[in-house]
């Protein structure tokens, strides 16, 4: 169980935390446009990488928050945290 | 004293006599003893047989690493607990313990009959043999592998024993008590850090407290005098908190580790009562040093498993520590010179001891006081063999030859009562495993050593695979300064003398003159794997550890193969000519020791297993005789039965009472979203697939919410209070997702939108009154309010106050009757119901449960999110294509609506089902089909709502059909068990299609 330091609270265990999956897929702003295809590779396309990955997650025991995280999932080493709509960080 | 109990030691009190029963025989042993040695100082080596070949199994070792004495605590009793080691469990009044794996008993064990078919049960015995045919599974194979098989036995009532959790923050979590954790929590705690000593023995100290040899000096003092002056030195840091009995469980990533506490195993039966059992700790450690130590190594040979032979340091500390000698007339074969150190005890206590040593000579100081003293030793020989049935009564040895690989000359045979054996040591690298660490092997002793790359934690003494104690304290104080970032670390300036070990020599397996498929040379002991099942899972083609390690079933019992692994690796090694370092080890996997479940769960058993959540009207329920139903986590009324009703009876007395006059029913458990902003009305359309951005102030609208995908998420009512402020109702169950949706999409997508969500389900009560006679109860509640269809028509809410307390009033339905909701503060819900109640009387207002409920909106074809829809049922598929918005540009889930796959034709649809005959009630979830005759049958649909309408007096049903909507008036059928039912698809909407009761 690792520790996140919640970009609004500070640090805490994991188990406040829910990870919403693959960050930075962004909803497409005229879906109506967009081709089968297109709306499937929104829609259902993730990343599963081993290694370092860029996350969503939620204080949802704590500030009920939403931010970015990037976490390496092979040892779970913590390279940066980062509020909804800042820039990720060059990892 | 019994005669193996020789010699008095500080650790065992023998004035205080304990007495327990083994098998139900009475023996006495001494406060300090641990099962094992007590009953080693009666005499006592048989404790069970072996898992497979039932072979008579003694005491080998004096910790968690023991493979054979495990033992049944408590039997027939609601105590009783399997698989407890003899040499972890302290000896307590009253202690019950029997041997496990016997019947019909210890001494005569039919099972044994496996030990002289066992050429006939190799490696992978089971997935061969049990296989074919498929009948005799159930009759015969596994009834015959029950009976035989089985470590243990269950207990069959609830744990009456309190458990505990405590989660505790420190800046140095040192684990292990011996030696090198002793001066690493000295170091750390004289520095200011707040420090936590845990150590699984009851008392501190390892093998070192009993280390009374004179080779072996610290600042002028024996080692074990030294040591004890530290531990109390130790005892007097403020900022150390020294826990014993407390064993390490598993190393998290973040130093986050758990650790089980025995608070009261230990205590005599009568003192056990009511006090907790076992605390599970929850440690954060900022760092953590691991001194969890070595265990010794069994060597491997022919018939290595007679009660008798144990592990020399083992034998050692039940003769220095408890005092017992666990024989009279010993042998010593060992690989290296620790084994020494048991000999010389032996020698000094005036017991009988030889040694047999593999090795051709060694000079260290331990061997030439061996030497010195006159102890027989054979060097450059090897055990071939041992006799004694129940327990070891001679050896045969012979010489190994140049290069060791064989043996050479004659056997010579040898009496014995006892063989301690040493095949060196294994660092216990577990927990710097389970952190995430990796090994590095050295060759020169054939040890898997940590490969330290971790800034939170460290190895140090021999788990470090530094084993002389020279090097122990040294390298000890000298990584644990660095590591903490300390200057002085208080032993800077220790002397140490100890014996050095210069000869080394390791055979895996040990050379023998009669063919490996003769011998029995245990591996794992307690899973009865052999040197032989290894070699044959390698010819059969396994390559990888892991593989071998299943197929074999090595390292794989509830000793998680600690003495087993090394050997298995070395063998496959040696077997397959590759370098050791190359193979990798097994993944060692936490729990280090069995966890009870007690200690896993802690207090959260009964009612306290999860959060129960009641509404504020949940005493005037159970008062009035409610059955409870667990909606997530809220109780909610499911039915009233009156005079011994059943759930049925129930159920058609209360709906019909909301039909013909009134009923009441407790909503509050619905999700309550209040919803503020300048931006929430084009929030709500953004969510709900209908329209809301004409919704006047006062009016309410059903809405229903998809998930992107087009599947329908949730539903409910949503009212808007003002210009810029909601009230959203959701489902039960659905509350706390669709507030963390809808604040995911605020936060992440649209965080432009001026818009704010509170949960206010627990705010509000709401008591729901239906019926053509509430309007007339309501007008009693509520004198001066008009309650004309005009003035407050169906959809529309109003502000409202009774005994001076605001409320909301709601003119919703979801049962089809003309319907009222009323709103108010949690803490007036109760007297706001006896008021609905009382001024429902006359006209017999009936309460009503989720039961009751379900049944009046089937009837009317209202769905339930969750019971007619399963995650893939659109809009469209529930035919309430009437909801979604055509105008709106985009909603949540719009785009999904119009892919391929949900444009199907022939998706499962929304359909009624009558059945012919009108008195069968179709089971929810029973499959429907069009075509009996068909094979295989196609299953087309399933039901999803069924239920006997006192109404329409007849059974009705909600069911999703594949293409459902092109196929009212269809006949299909709903097959069962025992016969099939034919039924009819219809509307959906089974009474008062033109809404007439809603504003009757
Ligand atoms: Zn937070």
């Amino acid at each position: 169980m690792f520790v996140i330091n919640c970009p609004y609270c500070g640090e805490r265990d994991q188990s406040e935390f829910s990870c919403g999956g693959e960050a930075h897929i962004v909803r497409p702003k005229q879906p109506t446009e967009l081709s089968d295809d297109e709306w499937a590779e929104y829609l259902f396309m993730r990343k599963n990488i081993k290694g370092v990955q860029f996350e969503r997650w939620n204080h949802a025991h704590g500030c009920r928050k939403w931010f970015n995280m990037v976490r390496d999932t092979s040892n779970d080493k913590i390279y940066a945290v980062y509020k909804m709509g800042e820039k990720p960080p060059v990892i | 004293m019994t005669k193996y109990r020789i010699n008095k030691t500080r650790f065992v009190d023998q004035t205080k006599t304990v007495s327990f029963t083994f098998d139900g025989k009475k023996y006495h042993g001494f406060e300090g003893d641990t099962l094992a040695s007590a009953l080693l100082s009666n005499g006592i080596h048989l404790i069970g047989r072996s898992f497979k070949y039932h072979r008579p199994r003694g005491i080998m070792s004096c910790g968690s690493e023991e493979p054979n004495a495990i033992c049944q605590i408590n039997d027939n009793t609601d105590l009783t607990e399997p698989n407890v080691r003899a040499t972890e469990i302290e000896l307590y009044e009253g202690l019950k313990a029997s041997s496990q794996n016997c019947w019909p008993s210890l001494n005569f064990d039919i099972g044994g009959i496996n030990n002289l078919i066992s050429p006939f049960l190799p490696a992978g015995f089971y997935y061969k043999t049990f296989m074919w045919p498929k009948s005799f599974w159930k009759k015969i194979y596994e009834p015959l592998i029950r009976l035989s098989a089985g470590l243990g036995k269950s207990p069959t009532q609830p744990d009456p024993d309190i458990y505990d959790h405590k989660h505790v923050h420190c800046d140095v979590l040192v684990i292990g008590g011996g030696i090198s954790g002793i001066v690493s929590a000295k170091i750390a705690a004289k520095n200011n850090l707040k420090t936590i000593l845990i150590e699984d023995k009851n008392i501190l100290g390892g093998s070192t407290i009993y280390q009374n040899n004179k080779n072996f000096i610290i600042d002028n003092q024996k080692s074990n005098e030294w040591l004890m002056n530290e531990i109390s030195e130790l005892e007097k840091l403020d900022n150390l908190i020294i826990k014993t009995r407390t064993s390490l469980a598993a190393f998290h990533s973040y130093n986050y580790l758990l650790a089980k506490e025995n608070i009261s195993d230990h205590l005599p039966l009568d003192k056990k009562n009511g006090s907790i059992r076992q605390r599970l700790w929850k440690i954060r450690a900022d760092k953590v040093i691991i001194a969890a130590g070595a265990i010794e190594r069994p060597l491997i040979f022919n018939n290595n498993d007679r009660p008798g032979i144990i592990l020399a340091n083992s034998v050692k500390k039940y003769l220095d520590f408890y005092g017992v000698s666990t024989g009279l007339n010993n042998i010593i074969f060992t690989n290296n010179d620790s084994a020494y150190e048991t000999a010389v005890s032996l020698f000094e206590k005036g017991i009988s001891v030889k040694i047999v040593d593999i090795r051709k000579k060694s000079s260290s100081n331990i061997v030439k006081n061996a030497v010195d003293l006159g102890i027989k030793i054979y060097w450059n020989s090897t055990v071939v063999n041992t006799f004694g049935y129940k327990k070891i009564k001679s050896i045969e040895i012979m010489n190994l030859s140049e290069d060791g690989s064989n043996v050479t000359g004659n056997k010579h045979k040898i009496q014995c009562d006892c063989l301690s054996i040493s095949g060196g040591w294994t660092p216990m690298v577990h927990m710097h495993t389970q952190s995430g660490g990796k090994l590095d092997f050295r060759e020169i002793d054939q040890v898997f050593v940590p490969s330290e790359k971790s800034e939170n934690h460290i190895n140090v003494g021999s788990c470090n695979g530094d084993f002389e104690l020279e090097e122990i304290v040294k390298n000890t104080n000298n990584k644990v300064k660095k590591f903490l970032n300390i200057n002085e670390g208080g032993f800077d300036k220790i002397s140490v003398l100890c014996s050095k070990e210069t000869e080394k020599k390791n055979i895996w397996l040990l050379p023998n003159t009669i063919s490996e498929s003769k011998t029995k040379s245990f591996i794992d002991f307690q899973n009865d794997s052999t040197a032989k099942d290894i070699k044959l899972a390698l010819r059969e083609g396994f390559k990888s550890i892991e593989h071998v390690k299943r197929y074999t079933t090595t390292g794989m019992a509830t000793d998680q193969g600690k003495l087993s692994n090394m050997h298995a690796l070395g063998i496959i090694a040696d077997t397959a000519g590759v370098k050791m370092g190359t193979l990798g080890t097994t993944t060692f996997r936490p729990p280090f020791t069995p966890l009870t479940f007690g200690a896993i769960v802690g207090r959260s058993v009964g009612k306290f297993f999860d959060i129960v959540r009641k509404t504020s009207i949940h005493e005037w329920h159970v008062q009035n005789n409610a059955k409870f139903e667990n909606v997530g986590q809220w109780k909610r009324p499911w039915y009233y039965p009156i005079n011994n009703e059943n759930l049925h009876e129930a159920v058609q007395r209360e709906s019909k009472a909301a039909r013909d006059s009134a009923g009441i029913l407790d909503a509050s458990t619905l999700g309550k979203i209040d919803i503020q902003g300048s931006d929430a009305s084009e929030f709500l359309n953004r969510v709900y697939t209908n329209a809301w951005s004409k919704l006047g102030i006062g009016k309410c609208r059903y809405g229903l919410m998809l998930n992107e995908d087009g599947m329908v998420y949730d539903d409910g009512v949503t009212t808007r209070l003002g210009e810029n402020h909601y009230l959203m109702t959701t489902t039960t169950g659905g509350a706390a997702n669709v507030l963390s949706k809808l604040e995911d999409y605020l936060q992440t997508e649209w965080p432009d939108l001026d818009v704010y969500l509170t949960s206010v389900t627990d705010h509000y009560s709401t008591a729901s009154i239906c019926g053509p006679n509430s309007k007339k109860i309501l007008k009693k509640l509520f004198p001066n309010k008009d309650f004309s269809d005009e003035a407050f028509p169906h959809m529309s809410y109003q502000n409202a106050i009774i005994d001076k307390i605001e409320c909301r009033i709601m003119r919703i339905s979801f049962t089809g009757e003309l319907s009222y909701e009323i709103n108010i503060e949690s803490k007036y819900g109760k007297s706001l119901w006896e008021n609905c109640i009382a001024a429902g009387e006359e006209y017999k207002i009936t309460p009503y449960g989720t039961e009751t409920m379900h049944l009046l909106r089937a009837e009317k074809g209202f769905i339930i999110v969750g019971q007619d829809t399963d995650g893939t049922m659109t809009p469209i598929d529930l035919q309430m294509d009437w909801i979604v918005s055509k105008k709106k540009y985009d909603f949540i889930g719009k785009r999904s609506l119009y892919r391929s796959d949900t444009m199907r034709e022939d998706r499962k649809q929304l359909v009624g089902l009558l059945t012919d005959d009108p008195n069968e009630i179709l089971e929810e979830g029973a499959q429907i089909v069009s075509e009996l005759e068909k094979k295989p049958v196609e299953m087309i649909g399933h039901v999803t709502s069924s239920y006997f309408s006192p109404n329409l007096n007849k059974s009705i049903a909600l069911a999703v059909v594949k293409g459902g909507k092109k196929m009212n008036g269809q006949k299909l059928f709903v097959p069962m068990e025992n016969k099939n039912i034919n039924v009819t698809v219809s509307d959906f909407i089974f009474l008062d299609k033109e809404n007439k009761r809603i504003n009757a």
